[in-house]
Order: C-alpha cells, then structure tokens, then sequence
C-alpha cells in the first residue's frame, strides 16, 4: 500500500507533464519549429555557456515531440481503419464534425433531460467535489487521529481494510434507499470512494512525521499546539494531497458509472443517453472530455502538492 | 568549580529481540560551568546514548542524572541541542526556525521586538544574517549546520549539548565551522558536551575528553585534561608539542587500549 502510493505519486507527475505538455506542443510543431528554433539559439551577450546550436535545439525539441505525435497518429489512424471496416462506428472526421456542433452550444438546456455537454460535465464535478468534500472533512481528521493513536489504529485498521477493496457502487444502493433520491446517492458513493484514500494517506503521513522533528518539539518543549501548526500539519501535508489526488482520480471514475445508474444530468448518464440515441460519436467524444477532465484535475492538485512539497535536508 | 551536570552511576540497556542490550554500565561525570567536554569513542560505544540521556531525549534504566541539582526527567530548552543532520524545518526559513526556539525560551517575558533582535544577533554571531530569509533546502549543509548552532545558542541554555555536530561536513567546511564555534564559545563562555569520532577536533575544542570503552556495556575509560591556552589557533598548534602529546594519548587509546576488532 506505502509503497504503492509513493510510486503512483512519483510516476504522476512526469505522466501528466509529458501529456499536457504534448498538447500545448503539437500545434507549434509544424510551423514553429522551424521559425522558432533559430530565436531561441540567437547569441545572447553574457557569459560563455554551452549554448545548443540550431541543429541541436531541433534535435532536442523533436525528440519531445516526435514520440507522443508519432503515438496519436497511430491511434488515430487505427481509429480510422476500423471505422472504415466497420457500419455503425463513426470514424475520426465524423466524431470531429459531431464534437464541432457540440461544443457550440455547451451551455443549452431543453428540460431536465436534454441538456448541453456543458452543463453535463458542471453537474458531474459538482457532485464530485461535494462527495469529495465531505469526505476530505470526514477522512482527514479520522487519518490524523489514527496515525497519532495506536489504539485507534488498531481499532480501525481491519474494518478499513475490508471495507476499501469493495466497488464504491456496492454502496450505491444503500444511498438510495437512506436518501430516498438519485443526486444524494451518487454524491455518497463518490463520499466512499474518496475517503479511504484521504484516511489512509494522512494517517501514514503522521506516522511518517520524522523523529529528528519531534525530537526537535521535545527539546524546545512546544506546546501541543505549536507541534500540531509548526511541525505535524507541514510534514503531514505532502501526504494528505497524495491521498487527495489518489481520490479525486477514483472520484472522477465512479461518477460516470454512478451516473449511469442513477440517471439525471452528468457527463455518465450523458454517455447512456446517447448510447440509447445510438449516436456513437457522441460516446466517443464523451470519452475525450472524460479523459481530459480527469487530466486536469490531476495536474492542478499536481500543481497545489508541489507548491508544498519541500527538499529532504 | 560547580557541577552543571552530574552523571552518577548511570546504566542504560534496551530490550532487543535476542534480549537485554546493555549499552551503558556505571557511567560517571561531571560537568561543570564553562566547561567544554568531548565524549570520543568507537562507534557503537554508546557515546551518542550518553548524550541523549543528558539531553533528556532518552532515560537512564538505572544511575541517577542531575542538571542545576534537579533531576533530568525529559528534554527541555535548558539543555539545547544541535543535532548532527541539524534538524532544522525545512518549511520555515532560517529565521523563523531560529525564532520558533526564542520565542519559547523567551516569549514569556520579551516582547516581539526584542525576540526578533534576539533572533538577528543569533544569526548574526554564525555570519548567516544574509540567508535569514532563505528555506533550509536553498543553503548547503554547513551553512545549516551554522543555523542549527546558532537556533541552540539563541535559547541561552545551560549546556549545549552536541551530538558529531560537524559529521556530516567535508574537512574544509568543518575546519571553518569549528573556528566558529570557537568564536562562539569564547564569545558566550558556554558549558558544551559534544560526541565527536574526530581526534584533532576533540583536542582543538575541548577542556577535557571523555574516551570511552568499547560496548557493550561501555563506561568512561580514561579523561584526557587538555591544558592548551585558549583561545586556540588550528595553525599554531599544529606545531605545539603539547597538542601532538595529547593527540597521541588519545590515538593510543582508540587505537590500542580500546582495538575494535573487526571494522
């Protein structure tokens, strides 16, 4: 499980980057390149450094782009193939010509059960970020609480342990039948989904609080409450956002299965609607929008944890 | 001369799986005001045990250990401490960790004006004013180092106590944190206990060197006086006889009353 964590939390960012960083790129690569490149190498005055020449600094800046382009085209072009093998699966153009008509006018609504993508994906984070909020309140306290008491760890260790592994929407039904409403229910599946992750990362990062620290707390005699402010929330804080990340990942893919259960507006009942419309296109391009949601909202808690993450010493 | 720190009778033995480890047995010194004491030994010798029990961060299993006449119950800012990865938070600046140690020691009775002065004149006295603002992570080692050493000479302690302080130095940072240090116990005329495995160190620093036996079950074995006039110059004494005589006696007993066996 550490383990786990750590490496996930490591691996993210340099996924995330190369990704985002692709996208940023690829509209530069054909005409910028070329233009661009000899800008950058121009001799600046200053001191002698080891500045790339042209030749290089094209070299460089096709090596980073070159893969993911090369890695798009091939899925794109596999899209195409099989689209053309295949009467009901819309090919590349088509989904585009689908997506051009639908992106505008995100924001329409022609009663509760047609409504823009826009709107759609607004009430899925909403959800989203209620379910989630709740259990950071929940999840966080509880984490310290059993990283700092080992009564409590042992209390509570088995029954998080049988409970983690089982699907969020095992628990679907139980929201249901306690709320009485689809909203409510898939808000909580989302709250049992994003806790577990936010228990067990905090409660790791205050088991984590290195000793040199806390001997440091013991020698200068702090009060509970400066070690709390001063030493405990600051070194714990790096883990409790990789608990955040790990959940807002999983919150973000439960949501579209919970949604298509529960119904009403959201990006997953979206992709059932249309499925029944059998507008395919439309399915495909829900996947996009899905993906890079999901993306972004990794990237921006990526860009919150390094603001905090400091340099062991 | 009073004693600042009694060590008398003092054990200490830890419960492993293969049983009871005794690290010390019948340990007994005394430190007094003004006094600057090296403990020096082998690895393993419980020199850093030692120092930890005076600190308060560990307590003896049997023996007593007295500061001021009170008994050492548990750590506390009367008895600072620099440990040897300095320790220092690495998401407060150099100030502010500074700070957080004299505002404890001293909040109570000074108003913020004069804790910040407090804080400025101890940065001031390692020569690290100009990274006052900077995080740990953005200074090398032995400016933290200087850091740590001025955070546990700002709260004014009774004794400072000094845990392989320069350890993780290279030699020619050490030798500059050492005349440093040198400024700053002539300058405050400190009581310092420091564990050190460094033989030159021990003799340039100290009033006395405590060397200790091989564990387990490690006590004192001899007490080296070291009579050199101070203030002390590394490069003057490098040719003193005295200094040569005393490094010998301590070399002669690492190394031959006190052999470690396999390295």
């Amino acid at each position: 499980m550490t383990t786990a964590t750590l490496a996930r939390g490591l691996e993210g960012p340099s996924a995330a980057e190369m990704d985002c960083g692709s996208r940023n790129v690829t509209p530069a690569a054909r005409d910028g390149a070329a233009t661009e490149a000899p800008v950058a190498a121009s001799p600046a005055p200053g001191p002698v450094v080891n500045r790339p020449s042209v030749g290089e600094y094209f070299g460089n800046f096709m090596r980073a782009v070159l893969p993911p382009l090369i890695g798009l085209a091939l899925v794109v072009g596999l899209w195409a193939l099989v689209a053309m093998k295949s009467s009901d699966f819309p090919g590349p153009s088509k989904t585009l010509d689908a997506a051009v008509v639908l992106f505008s006018d995100p924001f329409y609504s022609n009663g509760p059960n047609d409504q823009g993508i826009g709107w759609n994906i607004l009430s899925s984070l909403k959800r989203v970020a209620v379910g989630f909020g709740v259990a950071a309140l929940v999840g966080i306290p509880l984490g310290f609480i059993i990283g700092r008491f080992a009564f409590m760890n042992s209390m509570l260790a088995p029954i998080i342990s049988l409970l983690r592994p089982v699907s969020p929407l095992a628990w679907l039904p139980i929201g249901l039948m306690v709320f009485k409403a689809a909203d409510p229910a898939s808000t909580w599946t989302i709250f049992i989904c994003s806790i577990w992750p936010m228990i067990l990362n905090t409660a790791q990062g205050v088991q984590r609080v290195p000793q040199d620290y806390l001997n440091v707390a013991r020698v200068l005699n702090l009060s509970e409450f400066r070690i709390i402010t001063k030493i405990l929330f600051p070194s714990v804080l790096p883990y409790m956002l990789t608990g955040i990340r790990l959940s807002i990942g999983t919150a973000w893919l439960v949501i579209v299965a919970a949604e298509m259960l529960t119904g009403g507006v959201g990006i997953g009942f979206w992709v059932w609607d249309e499925w029944n419309n059998l507008k395919v296109e439309h399915i495909l391009i829900a996947i996009f929008v899905i993906g890079i949601v999901g993306l972004l909202l990794e990237y921006l808690l990526l860009l919150i944890a390094r603001r905090f993450s400091y340099g062991v010493n | 001369m009073n004693a600042i720190v009694k060590v008398e009778n003092v054990g200490m033995s830890f419960d492993t799986k293969k049983g009871r480890f005794v690290a010390l047995q019948d340990v007994n010194l005394q430190i007094h005001s003004g006094e600057v004491v090296s403990l020096i030994g082998h690895s393993g010798c419980g020199k850093s045990t030692l120092l930890n029990l005076i600190a308060g961060l560990t307590l003896p299993t049997s023996g007593v250990m007295l500061c001021n006449g009170r008994e050492i119950a548990g750590p506390g800012p009367e008895r600072a401490v620099v440990f040897q990865n300095h320790s220092l938070l690495p998401w407060l600046t150099c100030f502010e960790n500074v700070h957080l140690a004299v505002e404890r020691v001293f909040g109570a009775r000074e108003g913020r004006e004069a804790l910040k002065a407090r804080t400025a004149r101890a940065l001031d006295m390692v020569h690290m004013a100009h990274a006052a603002h900077k995080l740990p992570q953005e200074i090398s080692g032995g400016m933290k180092q200087r850091i740590g050493i001025a955070r546990a000479f700002a709260m004014e302690p009774k004794i400072l106590l000094m845990d392989e302080p320069f350890g993780a130095l290279d030699a020619l940072t050490r030798a500059a944190l050492q005349d440093e240090l040198i400024g700053v116990m002539e300058k405050t005329g400190a009581t310092v206990v420091m564990v050190t495995h460094d033989v030159d160190e021990a003799v340039l620093l100290s009033d006395r060197v405590v060397m200790m036996t091989n564990g387990p079950a490690a006590t004192i074995g001899e007490i080296l006086a070291v009579d050199l006039p101070k203030p002390r110059d590394r490069l003057q004494l490098a040719h003193d006889a005295r200094f040569a005589e005393h490094r010998a006696a301590i070399l002669e007993f690492l190394y031959q009353k006190q052999m470690k066996r396999a390295a």
